[in-house]
Order: C-alpha cells, then structure tokens, then sequence
C-alpha cells in the first residue's frame, strides 16, 4: 500500500475520538440489514446493552502501534505480559496476542465463534494497538457495499461515444459499415464479462434450417464463442491478419466451427473470452485504418460464396447479435435486438442476398422455375417484403435472376413481416411456413422467398 | 491506448470504453446513488479522457487508476453541487453536515475502488464472510485453506478497506493501483 495512508492513521485525525472509545461490537453481515432478517441481536445497534469498553490508552496515544496495512506475519509481542506463561497453569483455551490480534478481521465481520469474540472483546479492553485496530477494522466493514454488478444500458456505450466524437471528431474512425459490428461485439462482450464457469458452460442450443427442415446442434457459452471466434477469422484472414485456426483453415464457416470443436484439446472454457474480444478489437481497429480502401475487399465463405468485407461484417454483427440471444436464452438474460439502424442494415443485407439464395435453390430443383429472364439490370419479376417496426422498410427482391433489378412495377405479391421475425428467419430460428404474417400474391413466389431466406441460415 | 487515444483512434475510445465502463459507471453510481446522474457522469468522464489523453502520466500509476480517479473527482463534483442545491433550496441541515457526507461519498467511492482491485483471495474471504455470512472457520473450509489463513485474509482485506476512509478524502490515488480482479 502507499506511504502516506499509512502514516495518517497514527498521525492525524483523531482528535474527535474519546480518550477511553467504547467499541461497539462487530457490524452485523449484510443480510441482517435486510428488514426480513431474522431478529438477532445487534450491539451495533444498542449501545446500552454495548459490553466492551476499552480502557486503555487513547490509541494516539500509543506509540507502539505499528500501523501497516500488509499484515505481518509474525505480530510484535507488545503486550508480553498478558501472555500465557506456559500450558499447564492456564486453561489450555485462552488464546495468545497474536491469535487474538489475527481474529480482529474476522471478529470485525462477526465470523467467529462466541467464545473468540469473548475472548477478543477482552482482550480489547487492555490492549490499545489491537483496539484501534478493531475500531477501524469494524468502521471499514461499514464500507462494504453489495456488488450489485449494475447492467450497464448497452445503448449507453453510442451515446457516450457519439458525445465524445461531437466534442472532437476522431481523425481515424470508425467507418460507418463497421459501427454493427462494433456495436454488437460491445453488446456480446458486456453480457459475457459477469459470468461465471457455471455460466459458460451453460448449454446452448443452436438451430438453423438445412435441407428444408429445422436442425440443431448442442454447445455450451463457451462454444459458441469459440464458433464467432472462427467464422469472424475468415474477415482477419482476408485483412491478411493471423487466421485464429492458423494458414490453410477451411473457408467454410460450418467446416471452420468443426475444425475447432473437434481440435479443441478439452471442451472451449471462458478462456476463449479475451482472443474473442481481442480479435474483434484488431478487426475493427484495422479497418479503421484501412478505411474506404477494404470496403468492397472480397471475403470468401468458401466455394461459392463471397461477400465485399462491408458486407461481410455487416452479416458478421448478424451472427453475434443471433447468437448473442442463443446465449442470454441459455442463462435467462434479457437481450435486446439491435438498434434500429443496424437492424436496417441487417436487413437490408438479406434482402440483397436473397435472390441469389432463391438461384441456389433453383439450381437444385428446389424452387420453382424462372418465368422471365430479362436483361441483366433491368427490372424482372419482384415481390416486395414489407418489414415492419424499427429498423423495416420496403425492399423488392429479384424472383428470377440475381441480375434482374427488383423493382415496384414487375410486383407479382408481398409479404409482411415483423423486422425480428424476418432475421429469425433468416436466423432459421422461425421455419418459412410459420412465418410470414402477411401475404398475397403469387403464393409459388411468395413459398419460395420464405424457403430462400431460411436457406441463408447455417451453423 | 493513450498514443491511440492522442492520435484520434475512434476504435480506440470504443476500447476504452468497453475496458472502464464498468468501473467509471459503478464509482460514479456508488458515489451518486443515481442512474441518470451516473450515466451523465460516464459521458463526461470519457470526454475528458478523449480530450485530454496527455494529461495521462504513466509514471504516476495505471490508466485504471487515473480513470477511476477522475471518476471519483467529477462525481463527488457533481454530488457536491446537488446536494449544495438541495441545502440551500430547503435551508435544511448544516454546512458541516453537508461537508461529512461529500466525505461520506467519496469514501464510498474508494472502498468501491479498493474492492475492484483488491486480489481476488482477499475478495473471496471478505464476501464469503460478509456476504454469505460465513464464519472463518466454513470460510477457510470453503475456499481449501488453513483457518490462519482465513483469518489473515478477512484481516488483510478489512485493512486495504479501511485505507478509503481517509480524512483527507482528495488528493490520493485510490490504493491499488494498477492491480484488477
């Protein structure tokens, strides 16, 4: 501990104390403040009934205490003379000085036997050093406060850094694209920081839509991260960063996730917390750097599919919201969807993506056939996905070619859905015959574009 | 952090921001017992420290000390203010009474400090016999360690506590410097 501290409780500031300090007995543990405490009896509380006073010198007084907050070991034998001369001619439980003096802490909290406090409440009344002590022992369990590990509002972290940016706007910033990702990796990580083991080992289901049915996989917390971990090491790998599954790793997100389960020399522990969160902090500080130079960056996820590193992150703050929900269900946490313009953004994202998916699927005979190719950016066959409440809005998706324009002319139908409720489709957390709250139109168009956005799901 | 911070590095406050947030929050609620006015507390905090990262001496401790220190000095600021208000609005009380308890609050913040800080061990003891109202005996049982042990943790613990009580509340670094838990 620092000097002057130690210095100030044998120098100064005592002159309010009485010359013979009556020292109440310890404080009650903090449940005996609650008012359905049982009723015990409190000396703190009830001075008439206080038994201890101490009569020796006033503790400014004394010069002999020696005031070092790191306990010593071995306490000076001040007080020789009350000590025990030897075995046979005391009774054999009368505690020694410096037994005494070690109980002070414990006598402060009211964590020992009747017997102890007696003898220490005793020993406080000849002794002035340990009376002192005992005073400012009891005084700092007053200091004691529940750890209410206040939840930090989420929303609190873009206010306070959008002040602080408005005072002084950052000359390397955070690019705009970047912000869900910084935004739902902040939210991820504050959830994660109380727990405990029990809680990162807590199971966690994870489900998807594969193959035109609902599937599901076991992990626990720690799993789960471990699997954002990996797929996210697809964006550091193509910044040219470290790849966390090392050079040659996979580019599939699902074969990536295995790789690392399987690898993985004991079930993922909360040590996977920090690389998480470090990982997360390189990839945005390195883009922060790289700028508008790496926006459109091609990351691949695998054989046949690629997205521009914008958009890549865009659908990586996707994943770590979805699982961030897997893991709050897990422990019983409440979790909130984004905010409203990363949802957009989300959105936005899936709605870009989803005539691609419906070409997939053609390809493989699983939806219907294309009615009306047109050229390539000119307006095809569309039907227009109206998503209701915060972060919603009206796209038109492209039924027959990835290259067709979606547009309000060529709408052969709607559907209407709830902006959650799309991303738990998209999630494959929702299957596409419950979705959907509204729709009218073309019902093949309309039954393909739900099975389209549930095939963008995966592990 | 603080040649990032001075650079202008955005991801940098963000970092910042997820290392403190905690910490500067919970000191400046401890000292303010108010949700709102701990969270204006925060924002100014933050700006403070991304206006002024060169203020920031190194030698003088870790970034967490300084950070909790300004914290503690703006929220017993802004608690003095209010509570100077409300004394002079209701004419209630005395400037002495108003003096303990800015005192009151600033110890409250330090304990708060000193108890984040403190090495776990330490903690564990302290809450298993405080908290959970164990005795030092089932507090040595439960943590696997002697009872002399217990003892001298419960001791040592209180005494890193009661450093926080100082009569001159302002001027120190928090205790601790530097070590988290």
């Amino acid at each position: 501990m620092t000097g002057p501290q130690d210095g100030d409780f044998s120098g100064r500031g005592r002159e309010d104390r009485p010359a013979h300090p009556r020292i109440p007995g310890p404080r009650p543990a903090a449940d005996d403040l609650a008012p359905s405490a049982a009723p015990r009896h409190d000396p703190a509380r009830d001075p008439a009934r206080d038994p201890v006073t101490v009569t020796g010198p006033a503790p400014d007084m004394s010069p002999a205490a020696p005031e070092e907050p790191e306990i010593p070991r071995e306490e000076p034998e001040i007080r020789r003379e009350n000590e025990i001369p030897a075995e046979n001619e005391v009774p054999a439980r009368k505690l020694t000085h410096k037994v005494l003096t070690s109980l002070l802490g414990a006598w402060a909290l009211a964590a020992c036997s009747a017997e102890e406090t007696a003898q220490v409440e005793e020993h406080l009344t000849e002794c002035a050093p340990c009376a002192e002590e005992a005073l400012r022992l009891r005084d700092a369990v007053g200091l004691l406060h529940a750890d209410r590990s206040l939840d930090l509002d989420p929303l609190l972290r873009s206010r306070v850094l959008e002040s602080c940016l408005g005072r002084r706007p950052a000359r390397i910033p955070v690019p705009d694209w970047a912000a869900p990702y910084d935004a739902e990796t902040a939210r991820l990580d504050a959830l994660l920081r109380d727990f405990g083991d029990a809680e990162w080992h807590a199971p966690v289901r994870l489900s998807w839509f594969e193959e035109e049915r609902p599937v599901a996989r076991r992990t626990t917390v720690a799993g789960v991260i471990g699997h954002l971990m990996t797929v996210d090491g697809l964006v550091v790998g193509s910044l040219g960063l470290d790849d966390p599954l090392g050079s040659g790793a996979p580019d599939d997100p699902t074969d990536r996730t295995e790789l690392f389960w399987r690898t993985a020399t004991s079930p993922p522990t909360r040590a996977v917390h920090e690389p998480w969160r470090e990982q997360s902090h390189t990839l945005i500080r390195t883009v922060s750097f790289a700028g508008r130079g790496v926006a459109e960056l091609s990351v691949s996820y695998g054989d046949f599919f690629a997205l521009p590193l914008r958009d890549a992150l865009l659908d990586r703050a996707f994943e770590c919201w979805v699982h961030g929900a897997d893991i709050a269900e897990a422990v019983s946490y409440p979790y909130e969807p984004p905010a409203g313009a990363h949802l957009h953004r989300m959105i936005d994202l899936a709605a870009r993506v989803l005539p691609s998916a419906l070409a997939t699927r053609r390809r493989s005979g699983l939806a219907g056939p294309a009615r009306d190719l047109v050229a390539a950016g000119a307006p095809g066959r569309s039907l227009r996905l109206e998503v209701e409440g915060a972060g919603g809005g009206s796209w038109y998706i492209a039924l027959d070619s990835p290259a067709a324009l979606g547009s309000p002319e060529r709408s052969v139908g709607q559907i209407a859905l709830d902006a959650v409720e799309f991303c738990q489709l998209v999630a494959g957390h929702v299957s596409p015959e419950e979705a959907a709250a509204g729709q009218e139109g073309d019902r093949e168009a309309i039954r393909d574009v739900l099975f389209a956005a549930a095939s963008m799901s995966r592990l | 952090m603080q040649q990032r911070l001075a650079r202008g590095e955005a991801a940098a406050l963000g970092e910042l921001y997820d290392r403190f947030a905690p910490l500067v929050r919970s000191l400046a609620h401890r000292v303010l017992d108010d949700d709102e006015a701990a969270d204006r507390v925060t924002k100014d905090v933050f700006s403070h420290v991304w206006d002024n990262p060169g203020t920031y001496d190194p030698k003088q401790g870790s970034m967490r000390s300084w950070v909790a220190n300004i914290t503690r000095e703006m929220a017993v600021d802004r608690f003095r203010r209010t509570e100077a208000e409300a004394y002079e609005a209701s004419g209630e009380g005395t400037a002495e009474e108003l003096e303990q308890k800015i005192r009151q609050a600033s110890a409250a913040a330090r304990a708060d400090y000193i108890v984040r800080s403190m090495p776990t061990p330490l903690w564990a003891a302290l809450e298993l016999a405080y908290f959970r109202r164990r005795n030092y005996r089932q507090a040595a049982a439960d943590l696997g360690v002697s009872e002399d042990e217990a003892r001298r943790r419960l001791r040592l613990g209180l005494q890193l506590l009661a450093t926080a009580d100082l009569r001159a509340a302002d001027g120190f670094p928090p205790p601790g410097s530097g070590r988290t838990r």
